[in-house]
């Protein structure tokens, strides 16, 4: 009954977006129809429908109804309930619900508040967002039902992969659906505004914060699945360049854009095509992410519930929203008229150099990803790695953090450079100071040199801003700012660190040896087993001493799991300020020795808490902007009750 | 705005245009030109043989690793097996904690560099998160395991 519930609702969610489409398409052909004043309400309606529909199948979840197939496939009646619940979206099916219920929730949240757009493009707007719902809603209902039953209930289910058993991963998925459901709300905005020839600054501000959200959550996804591979996998590695990880950080790279470019289009109706046309290639970024890791079709060490069948139906709709939104903007790109006019160096003038750069960046990644499917198409094998990746990334990244260096400082429409000279002699300095202390101490490869460089310089360009200002008085929005810039210096930082001054140590060791590495001298106590929830496991029990210190222990693990058979690497780690020691727990050697891996990562934890800090920035910005609608709103309200108080 | 002063931003416009172009289009030639380099990235055994990549350079070895050809040496953690595809044989030596589903007779993708001495020497072997998943550029040498792989996706 909880599973037929969930359909119907489905089924009814996907008509209301049909409707949504129809009502706001006729107000987007500027047709004055009652219809159109539907739009609004569908959306509301269709997003609790959905989400009710999602709460059905996390009930089946919880409670194990093996009658369910996609339950018997992915569940198990002895999982721990946390891994049950998250078992619901950690698979094609569910995964897939949760992507739509987010849109339509997305949808009734502007159905329910937006108001300040003019009615027409807010109407237009939900049109394309009830478009590009429907889209999912037909993939969900006609090629991947998640309510489907099975004709004889299972006995028992399947189990969910065990690597997918980590708290971290469970909530890893839902993070960057988020994101790329946000993206795709920037999108029908865009659509929205092409549509009924509004692209103004109002249509930045309503747009900005979906944008804003998706960024945020990209930026936090990103930084967990990248801590989740370095801890998991039990490799040591934080990045591979691996399909899946591009597919999270190509639309990133777009919303990044599309943040900054939005924000000149806000503050002074400038770069509104670009604004417009980025709008777009984030949502096919987050489209074409979604296929390469749903469809299995590029090699990934990462990729789970691929399917090239279901990634058929994904390239279709990626082929008809990009497609219907290029042709599109072709045709109403030439509308939309040019903005405010500006010199090159001025704020306006680095934020599109930032946005060129960070195109370019985005065009080399997609490349090098999607290369090997082109070459494949001639029959040639190919697989793109980091060789290709690191130089063909730098060579624009570098230039990049430069101007993200100046530009915060540069004024609006136009400037002098001499005027910023000083502050960026200061920052330069700091870097070649970082440059020559390295060098001093060793001599790593160039690019991690110069990435730690540029990061202590960066990082002391970013608080530059703060410089002269009242801090209690500054905008949320600037600290935003300030927080994210920084946040990236000391991400970059952590990148460069690791990779200049990471140990490894490899050895087997018997009961009671001990290896060095480092500072640190790290002894084998003892290997025992030991028993979980679902799985069995050797535990090696290592003392670690730092410089001499106070042993700390350390337990790395290998589990061997019950269904679906398999084994995990659970490796252990001893954080400390400077740097994180790194165990794994590998094989019996041979009778008596086991095989014990070690790194010495000094500052890598600084990678992800980098990437929180920009995360928090955005989150600050985010904050800033909707404090200053509210406030814009309650003036607009208290003006407009003086203006009938005076005419009474 | 008057006309002299309005000229200016306007030229300073068009040279970031052409800034852009310039910087997208030199994206593209760098990228284009880095792929070919990297054209030969990917090895199986017999192409291995055949065209030897450079001594320096880091390459993916790909193929299936060939049943009692794995020895682990003294010192417990180098393990040397020879990995094929049925027409050529490249013997492999990994210093490292072999991933949880690297066993004899199923396939690898080892990342490393060829010796002068014909052996390839791996920094990396490419594990697989469950055993259902295939490198895809194994794809047709394991015949047998897409096979495994489709039972287990429909239950028969």
């Amino acid at each position: 009954m909880i599973a037929e519930l969930g359909l119907a609702a489905l089924w009814l969610a996907a008509a209301l977006a049909a409707l949504q489409l129809v009502a706001g398409g006729l107000a987007a052909r500027q047709e004055d129809s009652e219809l159109a004043l539907l739009a609004r309400p569908a959306a509301v309606v269709q997003g609790a429908l959905c989400l009710f529909s999602f709460a059905m199948l996390v009930w089946l979840f919880a409670r194990t109804d093996l009658s369910v197939k996609l339950v018997a496939m992915n569940s198990h009646s002895m999982k721990p309930m946390v891994f049950k619940l998250a078992g619901s979206w950690g698979n094609h099916e569910g995964s897939m619900l949760l992507w739509v219920t987010v849109m339509s929730a997305a949808g009734a949240l502007i159905g329910f508040l937006e108001r300040r757009l003019p009615e027409r493009t807010m109407q237009a707007t939900l049109a394309a967002q009830g478009f590009v719902a429907l889209g999912f809603y037909a993939f969900l209902l006609f090629s991947s039902n998640p309510f489907e039953r099975l004709p004889v209930p299972a006995l028992e289910g399947n189990g969910l992969n065990p690597l997918l058993q980590d708290i971290g991963l469970a909530f890893h998925p839902p993070t960057l659906y988020l994101g790329y459901v946000g993206l795709s709300v920037a999108f029908s905005f865009v659509v929205g505004a092409l549509l009924t020839r509004s692209v103004t600054p109002d249509f930045a501000r309503a747009m900005r914060p979906w944008v804003l959200g998706a960024w945020i959550f990209l930026t936090i996804g990103i930084t967990a699945g990248s801590y989740w591979a370095y801890y998991e996998l039990g490799w040591g590695g934080w990045w591979f360049w691996d399909p899946v990880e591009n597919a999270s950080l190509m639309p990133w790279l777009a919303a990044t854009a599309l943040l900054h470019s939005a924000s000149v289009l806000a503050a002074r109706d400038a770069l509104r095509t670009w604004t417009v046309m980025l709008g777009v290639v984030a949502f096919s970024m987050s489209m074409i992410g979604t296929f390469l890791v749903r469809s299995g079709i590029l090699t990934s060490v990462h990729a789970f519930a691929v399917d090239p069948e279901r990634g058929a139906f994904i390239l279709a709709l990626l082929m008809i929203y990009i497609g219907g939104a290029l042709a599109v903007f072709g045709f109403r790109a030439g509308t939309v008229a040019e903005g405010e006019r500006f010199a090159l160096v001025s704020r306006e003038g680095a934020l599109v150099i930032n946005n060129v750069m960070l195109s370019a960046i985005l065009g080399v990644v997609l490349l090098g990803t999607l290369y090997p499917l082109l070459t494949e198409a001639v029959g040639v094998r190919v697989s793109v790695g980091p060789p290709y990746f690191d130089p063909a990334g730098a060579i624009f990244t570098l230039p990049m953090l430069l101007v993200m260096a100046a530009g915060p400082l540069l004024r609006w429409r136009r400037d002098r450079l001499e005027r910023v000279k000083a502050p960026l002699i200061a920052a330069g300095l700091v870097a070649l100071a970082v440059l020559v202390g390295v060098l001093a101490f060793a001599g790593p490869g160039v690019l991690p040199l110069l990435g730690l460089a540029l990061g202590a310089g960066l990082a002391v360009a970013s608080l530059l801003p703060l410089r002269g200002r009242k801090l209690t008085r500054l905008p949320l929005a600037t600290w935003g700012m300030v927080v994210a810039h920084f946040g990236i210096a000391v991400a970059l930082i952590g990148m460069a660190s690791d990779s200049a001054f990471s140990e490894e140590r490899l050895a087997a060791l018997k009961i009671g040896d001990s290896a060095e590495i480092g500072s640190w001298r790290v002894t084998l106590a003892a290997v025992s087993p030991v028993a979980g929830p679902n799985w069995n496991a050797i535990e090696g029990v290592m003392l670690a001493s730092y410089s001499g210190g106070i042993p700390v222990r350390l337990a790395p693990q290998a589990r061997s799991f019950w269904t679906p058979p398999q084994e995990t690497t659970e490796s252990a780690l001893e954080t400390r300020w400077n740097g994180q020691l790194y165990a794994v727990l590998g094989k019996a050697a041979d009778g008596e020795r086991w095989q014990v891996r070690l790194w010495w990562k000094p500052f890598v934890t600084l990678i992800w808490f980098g990437g929180l800090l920009i995360a928090f920035g955005g989150v600050l910005a985010l904050l800033g902007r909707l404090a200053q609608d509210l406030r814009r709103r309650t003036i607009a309200r208290k003006g407009a009750a003086r203006r009938a108080e005076l005419s009474a | 705005m008057s006309e002299t002063r309005g000229l200016q931003p306007k030229h300073q416009r068009l040279a970031l245009v052409v800034l852009a172009v310039v910087v997208l289009i030199a994206a593209a030639l760098i990228a284009t030109w880095a792929l070919r380099s990297q054209a030969s990235y990917f090895y199986v055994p017999s192409e291995m043989v055949e065209e030897r990549p450079a001594a320096d350079r880091a390459v993916r070895l790909g193929g299936m690793v060939e049943t009692g050809s794995m020895v682990t040496r003294p010192d417990g953690v180098t393990v040397d097996f020879v990995v094929g595809d049925g027409k050529a044989r490249v013997p492999v030596r990994y210093s490292g904690i072999l991933p949880d589903l690297f066993v004899e007779g199923s396939g690898v993708v080892a990342e490393g560099r060829l010796q002068t001495d014909g052996t390839f020497v791996a920094d990396n072997l490419l594990a697989k998160h469950d055993e259902n998943y295939v490198p895809r550029e194994l794809e047709e040498m394991t015949a047998a395991q897409k096979k495994l792989v489709v039972e287990e996706t429909t239950g028969t």
